[in-house]
C-alpha cells in the first residue's frame, strides 16, 4: 500500500516524484581570489536553482588551502544534477553533492492506529511544521493479529534541524495517540 | 591479600559470590538471606550453606542482622533492588560504612536512587563503596570509566537489559509478536513471571542513571524520576518488519549524556555495534579524545555478576 492509496491519491507532495522544489546542500572549495564566490553562484541561478543561504567559512581553510563554502539551495529534483554539472564545467571544485548529502535524512517509525489517526494529516503537518520533506513511506499491518500497525517515514531534513523535526513528530504522535520509534543519531556505527 | 566477606542476599548473585570467593582467594565469613544467616570466622563451606538452604529454607541459625557483628572487611550487598528510598539495601550500606567497612554493591537501588546520600556516608567512613556489579553484570563498565577518568567520557549509551534485548531480537529474527516471544522467554527463564522491570525499561534506566551519576562526577545527581523511560511493549512486529526492510532494527537503547538519561526503543542499523542479539549487553562510551569504546558481554546472571563483585573486592586489597 502506498501513501497515495491512503491519501485518496491526491497530491504529489508526499510521493517524492513531483516537481516541488526540494532543498539541497552543496559544499564547494574556492580559491582565495576576488570574484570566486560570485562565479560559483552564477551556474546555480542560471540553471533554475534558488539560493537559500551561503555559509562562507572565510576564516577556515581546507587541507589544500582553499576556502570551504556551503550553499543551501532549492530546485526541482530534476534540475539538481544539471546545476552540479554546470558548477564543475565552470571550474568550481564541488566537494559533496550527492543525494545523501542534501541536508540530513531521518527515519522514524510510527506505531498505532496509523490510518484511523488520519495519516494524510499527520504527514502534511510534519512537512509543514518541521520543514521536512517526506521521501518515502511504508506501511505494515499483520492480518489476523491484534498487533498495532506501523508506518515508516523517511524524511529529508535541512541540516541541523533533526532535533526540531523529531520533536514535531513526537508532539504530533502524542496528540494522535501514536508511539514513535526514533532513530539513534549518534554512536550507532 | 585475603579479605573476609559478609554477603547479604542469597539469590543468584549472592550464592555465586559464596561459591566463587575462594577462587579469588577470599573467604565468605557471613552469609544471609532475608530470614536467617550463617556466620563462621574461619570461612563458610559453600555447599553446606546451599544444602541447608535447600533442605530447611534457611542458611543458618542466626538472624540476618548477625552478619554485621561478624568480623568482616567487605560487605557484599546483593539483596533485590528496590526503588524510592532503596531500603533495606541502603540501611545495610549505611551500617557497614558506619563501622568503617568497605561495601560492594550488586543492588542498584542505593546507587541509582540515593547517590548523593551514599557518597556523603562514604566520605565520613574509612570504607569505600564499589558498584561495578550494578551496571552490566560481568562487563567492566565502571572500571573502564574510572580508568579513562569520568571527565573524559562525554556519554554512555547501549543495551543493558538482556530480557528486553532477547525479546526484540527474537521478534525481529522470527517475525513473532511480543506476547509470543515473552511467553517463550519466560519458559526459558530469560524473563521473570512479572517482567515489568525489564520490559518497561526500568532496569535499564536504573543502570543508565547510575552511569549518569558516575559521569557527572558529583555535579548533578540523578535518580529514576529524572530519567525519560519508555519500554518495549509498544513495539509491534510490524515496526520490526519495516525497520528490517530498510536495513535497521529496533533495540531498547539507554543513554546517559549531558542532557540526562533516556531509555527508549530506537532504530539502529542492522549489524551495528549496538545491535547485539539475545541476552548480550553492550555499552558504548563516547570519549573526548579517543572516539568510541564498545564493551560487550553478559550483562546478567549469577556467576557473571559475582565476577564483577569479586573484581571490586580485589580492587580493595
Amino acid at each position: 500500500m502506498s501513501a497515495q492509496d491512503l491519501d485518496g491519491g491526491s497530491d504529489a507532495e508526499t510521493d517524492g516524484s513531483g516537481e516541488m522544489p526540494k532543498p539541497h546542500t552543496i559544499r564547494l572549495e574556492l580559491v582565495d581570489e576576488p570574484g570566486q564566490l560570485l562565479a560559483a553562484l552564477k551556474p546555480i541561478s542560471d540553471n533554475g536553482g534558488n539560493l537559500l543561504s551561503i555559509f562562507h567559512e572565510r576564516g577556515s581553510l581546507t587541507p589544500r588551502g582553499h576556502i570551504p563554502v556551503e550553499v543551501d539551495l532549492e530546485c526541482p529534483p530534476d534540475r539538481f544534477e544539471r546545476i552540479v554539472e554546470a558548477l564543475r564545467e565552470a571550474g568550481v571544485n564541488v566537494i559533496r553533492a550527492g543525494a545523501e548529502h542534501f541536508g540530513e535524512e531521518v527515519m522514524v517509525i510510527l506505531v498505532g492506529d496509523i490510518v484511523d489517526s488520519d495519516l494524510s494529516d499527520t504527514l502534511h503537518r510534519i512537512e509543514s511544521s518541521a520543514d521536512a520533506t517526506l521521501q518515502d513511506l511504508s506501511l505494515s499491518a499483520r492480518e489476523g493479529t491484534d498487533e498495532a500497525s506501523s508506518a515508516r517515514l523517511r524524511l529529508a531534513v535541512r541540516s541541523g534541524r533533526v532535533d526540531e523535526t523529531l520533536s514535531v513528530v513526537r508532539d504530533l504522535a502524542a496528540e494522535k495517540g501514536l508511539h514513535v520509534v526514533e532513530p539513534l543519531a549518534e554512536g550507532s556505527q | 591479600m585475603s579479605l573476609r566477606l559478609a554477603v547479604l542476599g542469597a539469590g543468584a548473585v549472592g550464592g555465586s559470590v559464596l561459591d566463587l570467593a575462594g577462587d579469588y582467594g577470599h573467604d565468605v565469613v557471613a552469609f544471609a538471606d532475608s530470614s536467617s544467616s550463617a556466620v563462621d570466622p574461619a570461612g563458610l563451606d559453600p555447599s553446606a550453606v546451599h544444602d541447608r538452604k535447600e533442605r530447611d529454607g534457611v542458611v543458618g541459625e542466626a538472624a540476618p542482622e548477625a552478619v554485621f557483628d561478624a568480623d568482616y572487611d567487605v560487605l557484599v550487598e546483593a539483596t533485590p533492588t528496590t526503588l524510592g528510598d532503596a531500603e533495606p539495601g541502603f540501611s545495610h550500606v549505611e551500617r557497614a560504612l558506619a563501622d568503617d567497612r568497605h561495601v560492594v554493591l550488586a543492588n542498584k537501588g542505593p546507587v541509582a536512587e540515593r547517590y548523593a546520600d551514599l557518597r556523603a556516608l562514604e566520605a565520613e567512613s574509612e570504607g569505600t563503596v564499589q558498584f561495578e556489579a550494578a551496571v552490566g553484570g560481568a562487563i567492566p563498565v565502571l572500571s573502564t570509566i574510572s580508568d579513562l577518568g569520568a571527565p573524559h567520557v562525554t556519554a554512555a549509551r547501549g543495551v543493558l537489559n538482556g530480557t528486553a534485548n532477547f525479546i526484540l531480537s527474537r521478534m525481529a529474527a522470527e517475525g513473532l509478536d511480543y506476547e509470543h516471544v515473552l511467553a517463550e522467554a519466560q519458559d526459558l527463564g530469560v524473563a521473570e513471571a512479572d517482567p515489568t522491570f525489564d520490559v518497561d525499561g526500568i532496569d535499564a534506566a536504573l543502570k543508565f542513571v547510575i552511569l549518569a551519576n558516575v559521569l557527572s562526577d558529583g555535579e548533578t545527581e540523578y535518580a529514576l524520576d529524572d530519567a525519560e523511560v519508555e519500554g518495549i511493549r509498544n513495539v509491534p512486529g510490524t515496526a520490526l518488519d519495516l525497520a528490517a526492510e530498510d536495513g535497521r532494527t529496533v533495540r531498547l537503547i539507554g543513554e546517559a549524556t549531558a542532557d540526562g538519561v533516556r531509555v527508549a526503543p530506537r532504530l539502529i542499523p542492522q549489524g551495528s555495534a549496538l545491535s547485539v542479539t539475545g541476552t548480550q549487553n553492550i555499552v558504548q562510551l563516547e570519549t573526548k579524545h579517543a572516539g568510541q569504546l564498545n564493551i560487550s558481554g553478559r550483562g546478567a546472571g549469577g556467576p557473571e555478576t559475582a565476577t564483577a563483585v569479586l573484581s571490586d573486592v580485589s580492587r580493595l586489597e
